[in-house]
């Protein structure tokens, strides 16, 4: 089974310690907050917006249509009740009744009381010359309309409104015009000259206020009445008239002023002219736009205290998060400390003992000395040698005192990076334990790569590391077991040293949890911390750490280091 | 005091040969076992009037040297040596029934007392 140590824990302990690490995390809150806060009210005010505006369309759009469509009637009535009233002479009277000047002044005069408009009557025979005439243009008697559009239609429809024209009388007017023919099968034409002045009073009565515009456009776009904003009768109409038909419709367009327009049209039955009815976005809205304005103060007034408050309770996490990140560590810090002094005490005792034994040869050798120096007192030098004697046996006890102290000795030592040799380091460890491993019979074999490269890394925590591991591994192995130390150049980067023994190995369930914090296999023997604690060193040093274990057959620890300092 | 027999079990030979001759200049007998097999041998050849018994040696340990002594000779004095100098490797041995430990390197003097002691000791109780 192979473990390769990329646990939350060790990732945690070194990736959240690092300040960019929290601004990732709250630039990360503050987004999904924000964008789970400002979301719906993006969408409530989008379709707020879009929903009221619709609304506010169709409020406009409602009477505009309405009031078209009522003037529409009153325009199509107006020319109806004057067509009739020609269409009626024409028939009521012969063709020489009417030829008669005096009798068509009388007629005349009979239709302009009963309905108004009207400026001329004139009665065309078919050659199209001009019979007679009532009205104030006496001279136009005898003219030829022959060549006139006007004559032709009528010949070809029997009743004609024309569109609005100058003509000879120049002022703009609309002729009525209808063909009777006798039963004689003798036809003429009866015309009438209606003052477009009377559209501009239907036109009036509409009631549009200081800012509407309406007016009669011929479907070539020709303006048939004074329009307030495209100009006066005659002119030409500077965009094209949305599709109109006989029922009024609104319709939102852009027009040569660049104003976006509501614009109401119907076409007028039995006539060339359409109505039309302009009212400007801008003016129409402007309640709405203040409202739009009011909202969108609101709106962004909300979105930056979202903001705001979304920020602020971030950092609020964020720092509470750093503190309680700073705390654990310091505990894990001091855990490890701990951890460090127990094994400082160890060593010493270690050294305290493979120190003492020595300590004890030279005292019992100067003591040796002093006894044959007794026994010869008579000699020359007795009295140098006994204080050189002397000397060795101060030593000796004051030798012995730094042994007995270095048993209560325990400091913390700080990280130190220095370039050294890890077979030194490891040797030099091993040392520390190959008296048990002796008591025990234990082999410890060495494998160790001569040229080794010398690598960046502290010799306390590297040296505890080691210790760690190899007391562990002192632990798991029997009595006349084996423990195989090896070190070789993994790469141009990485060197790796395993430390193998045949021990007792560990279950998978031991194995996946051996580097959490206060695991422990050893009752309470052990902290459950080493492993853990091992775990941090390595990876502070920029290492990985790896183990191969399986029950009953041994476990295989690898520790893989930098050959150059990792930055950070 | 001269006269007196004393084995001495240890393997730091320099420092257990040094130790015989110093006591053989005070007129004790002294004799040497650089392990634990070796010096039950020689108890078994010839019984001492005091063991000098190290504490850790590779074989078999003081301790389990000791175990033995006092399975077969309860009533023979043993000394307990130790450069390992913690309470409780003390304590193992007085436990286990040694009648006196010393941390090394000690003075001659100090051992010898001890050794008149204990043989006192032992005369008076048996």
């Amino acid at each position: 089974m192979k473990k390769t140590l990329s646990t939350f824990l060790g990732d945690a302990r070194t990736e959240i310690s690092s300040p960019v690490c929290y601004q990732v995390l709250r630039r990360k809150i503050v987004a999904l907050m924000a964008i789970v806060s400002l979301l719906p009210l993006l969408s409530l005010a989008g379709i707020n917006y879009y929903e009221h505006q619709s609304a506010m369309t169709a409020e406009i759009q409602a009477p505009l249509r309405a009031l078209v469509g009522k003037a529409k009637h009153s325009f199509e009535l107006f020319l109806a009740e004057r067509t009739s009233a020609v269409s009626f002479i024409a028939s009521a009277y012969s063709f020489d009744e009417l030829s008669d000047g005096a009798n068509l002044k009388r007629i005349f005069q009979v239709m302009r009381r009963e309905f108004t408009g009207f400026v001329d009557l004139g009665l065309i025979d078919s050659t199209g010359r001009q019979i007679s005439y009532a009205g104030p243009y006496n001279e136009l008697i005898g003219r030829n309309y022959s060549e006139q559009e006007w004559f032709h239609q009528v010949q070809f429809k029997g009743t004609y409104v024309s569109d609005v024209f100058m003509g000879f009388r120049k002022f703009p007017h609309v002729v009525i015009a209808v063909r009777h023919t006798s039963e004689s099968g003798k036809s003429w034409v009866l015309r009438a000259t209606l003052d477009t002045m009377h559209f501009d009073r239907i036109i009036a009565a509409m009631g549009l206020g200081a800012d509407g515009d309406a007016f009669l456009v011929s479907r070539n776009g020709i303006l048939q009445t004074d329009s307030r904003r495209y100009g006066q009768v005659l002119d030409t109409l500077d965009f094209p008239l949305p599709p109109t038909n006989f029922e009024a419709n609104v319709q939102t367009i852009q027009d040569s002023q660049g104003d976006t327009i509501f614009i109401a049209s119907a076409l007028i039955t039995d006539t060339e002219f359409a109505l039309v009815d302009v009212k400007v976005k801008p003016t129409v809205f402007n309640t709405w736009y203040t409202v739009r304005a009011d909202l969108l103060f609101i709106f962004v007034t909300g979105v930056a205290l979202i903001f705001l408050a979304v920020y602020r309770v971030t950092s609020l996490l964020i720092v509470r998060l750093q503190e309680s990140d700073a705390q654990r560590l310091g505990a894990i810090h001091q855990m490890e400390h701990s951890q460090k002094l127990s094994s400082i005490g160890r060593l010493a005792a270690g050294v305290a003992h493979e120190i003492n034994n020595p300590l004890a040869i030279i005292n019992e050798k100067a003591g040796l000395m002093r006894d044959i120096l007794n026994l010869q007192p008579e000699c020359s030098f007795s009295d140098k040698f006994a204080k050189q004697i002397e000397a060795i046996q101060r030593s000796v006890d004051r030798c012995r005192g730094i042994t007995h102290r270095m048993l209560g000795f325990a400091k913390r030592m700080d990280v130190k990076i220095e370039i050294l040799d890890l077979n030194a380091i490891l040797l030099e460890t091993l040392g520390f334990l190959e008296r048990e491993a002796q008591y025990r019979n234990v082999t410890l074999e060495t494998e160790l790569a001569q040229d080794l490269p010398r690598i960046p890394t502290d010799h306390g925590q590297i040296q505890q590391v080691f210790l760690n591991i190899l007391n562990n591994a002192l632990a798991a192995v029997p009595d006349g077991g084996h423990i195989v130390l090896r070190s070789w150049s993994e790469n141009d980067q990485i060197v790796g040293i395993s430390i193998a023994d045949d021990g007792c190995g560990m279950s998978e369930e031991t194995c996946k949890h051996m580097f959490e914090p206060f695991y422990t296999t050893k009752k309470e023997k052990g902290t459950g911390l080493g492993m853990s604690i091992t775990y941090g060193i390595v990876k502070r040093l920029g290492g990985e750490l790896q183990v191969q274990s399986k029950l009953n057959e041994g476990t295989t620890v690898t520790i893989l280091l930098p050959k150059k300092l990792v930055e950070g | 005091m001269p006269g007196l027999h004393v084995l001495l079990i240890d393997d730091e030979e320099a420092f257990v040969t040094t130790l015989q001759e110093r006591l053989e200049l005070r007129d004790i007998k002294a004799q040497v076992a650089l392990d634990g097999t070796t010096g039950l041998a020689r108890l078994t050849e010839q019984q001492p009037d005091v063991v000098v018994l190290d504490l850790r040696m590779p074989g078999l340990s003081g301790l389990e040297v000791l175990k033995y002594i006092r399975q077969t000779w309860p009533n023979l004095p043993v000394i307990m040596l130790s450069g390992h100098g913690s309470d409780q490797d003390c304590q193992t041995c007085l436990d286990l029934g040694a009648d006196v430990y010393h941390r090394k390197p000690l003075d001659i003097d100090v051992l010898l007392a001890s050794i008149t002691q204990v043989v006192h000791t032992r005369t008076v109780q048996s």
